[in-house]
């Protein structure tokens, strides 16, 4: 048992270091009042020792929030949520109230962790118990800060970001997805936890794949986490965010903003992995994801690819969307999104085409099982200045079983006649012919599921960093247990 | 003891009964035909054999090396060695044939408590069974049996019984839609797997097939029966005289 002594002494100074970066604060009161007023966005804003200028911000977000409503439009139904009714500042669970050991997570999660392969020491950081599997990651995020630190790579919690860095935060947040954008953006405006920021400057290539993931010691960034992600000319970012592991979460509404911008020959890579609680299979619990998410393409021949897994929540509002305003930029956007039992999911892109020959490209692969609804809701839309613009955009859907929903709605607006855009969309339904083929080759049923599915969705994993890749498939099966036979 | 042995076997699909009745047994190292006009109940017969959902037994018994197939999913039997080459060989798209044949090996490998093999050592053994086949690398990362011809398609099933080395193969139309060379081809594939310990049932409509892979026994299914059985030579007395002549002499 001398290991575990060690590591927990070694927690003990980490506790120190956590301070340091402002984690976790000398806090008397753990919770802010129930509900929203200007007193709450005060005491946010104040916990984090907020420059001024970030008060205001957050309290004008506010008030415009409050003169807004809801959206409707999204396929997707959920009781009427009681935004009073919600703690808007939680400070991160103390070491007592966590589990302590895995003895005390729920085995349902740990079977999961198992079939994905995940080490011990990572499951136990991801369920919450935290003591000697922080040390593990935070001694590997301290060598990466130093490669990043030589690059010049800012990569920080955003939080951190506002106090050390107020004039590129001051520059760039907001400016793509404006405080008034929508209701959940400009929610998140006014009380937003914490988040990523990062800065590749001039000229730089990130010599590694950024992911929170590292950032860990900071994962509970909250529901109303926030990320500003700026790539300065001809540089070059991969962000990956997230996990495939499901987390264990107790917020149910989450809504965050992502805001990138790449300006001249830049180009931003950003994956998502989301597995966050799906519910039970009554459709019972669940996270709402409400989410937005937007990239700038602000300078000519820069890029911004987006490609997301989208496997967990109970409901999913999302819509990662390119502006194309530099001549000659690049918009992707690939993305696979499967839903089982109760869940719903209504996400696609925007593709806006404001410079000349501008490109995007659109990968949509929905699957849908149980009792789930599964809608691609996309726009294209080519401005009059966008000469020569061009959009290739390919929706297939995959139906298991007959009581779940796909559901295709692309909008396309195209006001300069030299545009060309094209729309594939397939649905289809994994056939009782594949199944048996596969039986019959000894390959079990769920397996069987799973090879299809990946199969499926194959265009879409390829664009994902190698080693989420094979997490990514390994997920695509564990999403879909139990929804054949 | 027969490697196959098939009891009064009686099969519903549907509510409606298919196969009423059926009588037959293959000892190890034997290839027996199965011949008989459309609707006889051929395809049922396989599918019955290879566990599908649907076909639904009603009477009667299988036993493959003394045990009740009844008793076993399909995937179980593939692992101990049940093989039914498909009239019409599945597409699955997106999975890349080397992908899937090493899902099922390893499948199978692990049902049956064998350690399973890695990428490169199925990769090679892959190979070495493609060559003689004339399947080329190409073929082995496209997409499984997507876009692939009818003869391609038949080539790759047996691909895939020379790679899992079954030790009951069912060959369920495997001529149809074959031309003459890639007939010969595929054939040839599927002599070279004769082997004393192996049982083989062929399938078919036409007699062609039959004078590539030559049967010990010849089986005659009308309605749902076995109505006639008979050496090598029964298949070109149906093949003259038609299956309307026989069936009513029976």
């Amino acid at each position: 048992m001398a290991a575990v002594r060690e590591t927990t002494e070694r927690v003990a100074d980490l506790a120190g270091e956590k301070y340091k970066y402002g984690f976790v604060t000398d806090i008397e009161m753990e919770r802010a009042e129930r509900g929203l007023n200007e007193d709450v966005i005060r005491f946010i804003s104040a916990k984090k020792n907020e420059p001024e200028w970030m008060l205001e911000w957050r309290l004008e977000a506010f008030r415009r929030w409050q003169q807004m409503t809801e959206p409707n439009w999204a396929r997707v139904h959920y009781p009427r949520i009681d935004y009073q009714n919600i703690y808007y500042y939680a400070a991160p669970k103390s070491q007592k109230e966590a589990p302590k050991s895995l003895d005390e997570v729920d085995p349902k999660l740990l079977e999961t962790y198992q079939k994905l392969g995940i080490p011990l020491s990572e499951q136990k950081l991801l369920a919450g118990v935290a003591v000697d599997a922080v040390f593990d990651s935070v001694s590997v995020a301290t060598t990466f800060k130093a490669k990043l630190t030589e690059a010049g790579v800012i990569f920080c919690p955003i939080s951190e970001a506002i106090r050390d860095f107020p004039d590129l935060v001051k520059k760039y947040l907001g400016s793509v997805v404006p405080v008034t954008d929508n209701f959940f953006a400009t929610l998140n405006s006014a009380v937003f936890s914490d988040g990523t920021f990062v800065y590749v400057p001039k000229g730089v290539r990130c010599p590694m794949e950024l992911s929170t993931y590292f950032r860990i010691n900071a994962s509970e960034t909250g529901q109303f986490e926030r990320t500003l992600i700026v790539a300065d000319e001809g540089s070059y970012v991969s962000y990956l965010e997230g996990c495939t592991a499901p987390k264990r979460d107790e917020n149910q509404l989450h809504a965050a903003v992502v805001e990138l911008v790449a300006l001249e020959k830049a180009e931003i890579k950003y994956s998502t992995v989301q597995n966050w609680y799906p519910g039970d299979e009554e459709g019972r619990g669940g996270i709402y994801n409400f989410v937005t998410k937007r990239g700038d393409c602000r300078g000519r021949a820069s890029k911004i690819s987006w490609t997301q897994v989208e496997t967990g929540s109970a409901i999913t509002w999302k819509y990662p969307s390119c502006i194309l305003r530099g001549d000659d930029s690049v918009g992707e956007f690939y993305s696979i999104a499967i839903t089982n039992n109760y869940q719903q999911a209504d996400t696609g892109t925007k593709m806006i085409h404001l410079g000349k020959n501008t490109r995007s490209r659109i990968v949509s692969k929905g699957i849908s099982a149980g009792k789930a609804q599964n809608t691609y809701r996309g726009l294209v839309s080519v401005h009059p200045k966008a000469a020569n613009a061009r959009n290739h955009t390919q929706c297939d859907s995959l139906l298991i079983g007959g009581d779940c929903g796909a559901h295709t709605v692309p909008y396309i607006e195209s006001r300069n006649p030299s545009a060309k855009i094209e729309h594939e969309a397939t649905t289809s339904k994994i056939s009782d012919d594949q199944l048996f083929y596969c039986l019959q080759r000894g390959i079990p049923q769920e397996e069987a599921v799973a090879l299809i599915v990946n199969g499926f969705c194959r265009d879409v994993l390829q664009q994902l960093p190698m080693e989420f890749a094979v997490e990514a498939q390994k997920l695509v099966g564990i999403s879909l247990e139990g929804s054949v036979g | 003891m027969n490697m196959l042995e098939i009891e009064d076997l009686r099969v519903t699909v549907d509510g409606k009964e298919i196969l009423k009745g059926i009588t037959l047994s293959v000892p190890a190292g034997e290839v027996h035909a199965v011949m008989g006009p459309n609707g006889s109940g051929k395809s049922t017969l396989s599918y019955t054999l290879a566990g599908r959902e649907g076909y639904e037994v009603t009477g009667g018994h299988v036993y493959y090396n003394g045990e009740d197939l009844a008793a076993l999913a399909p995937e179980e039997r593939a692992a101990k060695g049940v093989f039914l080459a498909l009239q019409y060989p599945v597409e699955i798209p997106g999975v890349a044939t080397l992908i899937f044949l090493k899902t099922a090996l390893n499948a199978q490998r692990r049902a049956r408590g064998e350690p399973e093999l890695d990428a490169l050592r199925t990769l090679k053994l892959v190979r070495e069974k493609a060559a003689a086949l004339k399947i080329g690398e190409d073929m082995l990362r496209r997409p499984l049996n997507a876009g692939f011809s009818g003869g391609e398609k038949k080539r790759m099933e047996v691909l895939q019984m020379a790679l899992f080395e079954p030790k009951l193969a069912i060959l369920d139309e495997t001529d149809s839609g074959l031309d003459i060379d890639a007939l010969k081809l595929v054939a040839e594939g599927v002599n070279a797997l004769r082997s004393p310990s192996r049982a083989m049932l062929v399938i078919t409509h036409y007699q062609r097939l039959l004078s590539y892979i030559v049967p010990d026994r010849v089986h005659v299914l009308a309605g749902g029966r076995i109505v006639k059985s008979g050496g090598a030579d029964l298949a070109l007395e149906l093949e003259q005289s038609g299956y309307e002549h026989v069936v009513e002499a029976a």
